[in-house]
């Protein structure tokens, strides 16, 4: 049961050029800063990542993208990059633009072992071209399918030896469902806790989903608006 | 004509005691302004909040609390926070009353258009599209004309849609018009706008209530 590796090197051993990864977080709001960084010295190449965004130009997803290490990105918003959108108007990067709520709950689904769902967002869109829409109750809506990654990057606030995560705040985010959607499934935490010491009623992530966790270092967490109370 | 802010005083009237109300970014975030106080009213952002607050105070700052717009934010007493999956369970579920949010165009049908421009590099949709088909009301606050002064609210949509027959109720600098059963039905004026000029900057069918 002692899933505790000592650094995002050695937790990122088996990654191999094409896979697929989910990776968690919301803008640069609790994302898995120490694996991102792993995956850019490892060098591997052309990659589908699963994240709701892209990251900045010089942090996050963005260090993957400067490198061109990204093949294809599976997301819901990615306004934030000047590299990105240069890849994607020239072609080199694929994007896949998936309504949030729904790139969500694919997550989900996959890590719940549900192949498909339906759901109201897209219905008349562009989103909906080449989907089964079927009609229930009188109300249109189109299938969508379960994603799942070769591995998942995710970050979490406290964990310990089994795998057991607790989140902070909106770091949240995409982090929960993505842990339990990949096949092997990286945790990184601010701060590794001794097996015991979580109160079971405040786990946000049982340990069954984890087969990798160690303690982050150098946590930069940049805010992407910095807003403040004018007074 | 109404200001920006008062468009967003206009939206807050919308907003009922024990309501839960998802903003978006732009016009509608400033909606929170003008929400009085004797209102109990819950702010939901879609990345894993309920109970949004104000923006804190230099030394309450957070990385791990912000808002969709990725600003930093701060919770109200009573708050929550969820995956963006139980997010989304819950504005799909129809548990969020009230949407407002922006858009390049409406129409006459309730059909919006606000995530993509053909030709132009597109960003995305973030979760308009989820929010727009789930919501049991659904606020657009938009300029009434684009740059070129053309009309916004249309017949129909040009553009892609983010999501059909879903419009309840549209508010511009011009005034506030509901839209039903095909037309705009034109439920308020700003001061200093006449029938004429709301007519004419509506491309789509309009009716005065």
């Amino acid at each position: 049961m002692n899933k505790v590796v000592q650094n995002a090197k050695e937790a990122i051993q088996g990654v191999e050029s094409g896979m697929t990864f989910l990776l968690g977080g919301f803008g640069l709001c609790g994302i898995p800063e120490n694996s991102i960084s792993a995956l850019r010295d490892s060098g591997i190449k052309d990659l589908t990542c699963v994240s709701n965004n892209a990251g900045v130009d010089d942090f996050g997803l963005g260090l993957l993208l400067q490198t061109k290490q990204i093949k294809k990105m599976i997301s819901s918003y990615v306004g934030e990059n000047k590299t990105f959108e240069q890849q994607f108007l020239s072609g080199e990067l694929e994007v896949d633009l998936v309504p949030q709520g729904t790139l969500a709950e694919r997550i989900r689904a996959g890590g719940a072992g549900i192949p498909a769902f339906f759901t109201p967002a897209g219905v008349g869109t562009k989103v909906a071209e080449g989907k089964e829409i079927r009609s229930f109750d009188g109300k249109e809506y189109l299938m969508e399918k379960a994603l799942k990654g070769d591995f998942a990057f995710v970050k979490a606030a406290k964990g310990d030896a089994y795998g057991n995560l607790q989140f902070s705040k909106t770091a949240a985010n995409f982090n929960p469902m993505m842990a339990t959607a990949g096949k092997i499934t990286v945790a990184e935490v601010d701060e590794l806790v001794p097996v015991g010491s979580l109160d079971p009623d405040q786990v946000h992530i049982p340990g069954i989903y984890v087969q990798r966790i160690f303690q982050g270092v150098n946590y930069e967490k940049r805010i992407e608006q910095l807003t403040v109370r004018s007074n | 004509m109404w200001s920006r802010e008062e468009m967003a005083m206009q939206a807050a009237l919308e907003i009922e005691d024990g309501y839960t109300v998802n903003l978006g970014i732009g016009i509608p975030t400033l909606v929170s302004n003008y929400i009085p106080s004797e209102k109990s009213v819950l702010l939901q952002s879609e990345n894993g909040l309920l109970g949004m607050g104000p923006f804190p105070e230099e030394k309450d700052v957070n990385p791990d609390l912000i808002n969709a717009g990725k600003q930093t934010v701060t919770a109200v007493p009573g708050a929550s926070f969820f995956s963006s999956a139980d997010s989304f369970a819950m504005i799909r579920g129809q548990h969020v009353d009230l949407t407002i949010l922006g858009a390049m165009e409406v129409d006459q049908n309730g059909d919006i258009a606000n995530w993509m421009i053909p030709g132009k590099m597109v960003k995305g949709m973030g979760g308009a599209m989820d929010l727009v088909a789930s919501a049991k009301k659904v606020i657009v606050l938009m300029q009434h004309t684009n740059k070129k002064g053309e009309s916004k609210l249309l017949k129909k949509c040009s553009l892609p849609l983010t999501g059909k027959n879903c419009v309840t109720k549209v508010i511009t600098n011009l005034g506030k018009l509901e839209v039903k059963e095909g037309s705009f039905i034109v439920h308020e004026m700003a001061e200093g706008v006449t029938k004429e000029m709301i007519s004419q900057a509506t491309e789509g069918e309009i009716k005065f209530s």
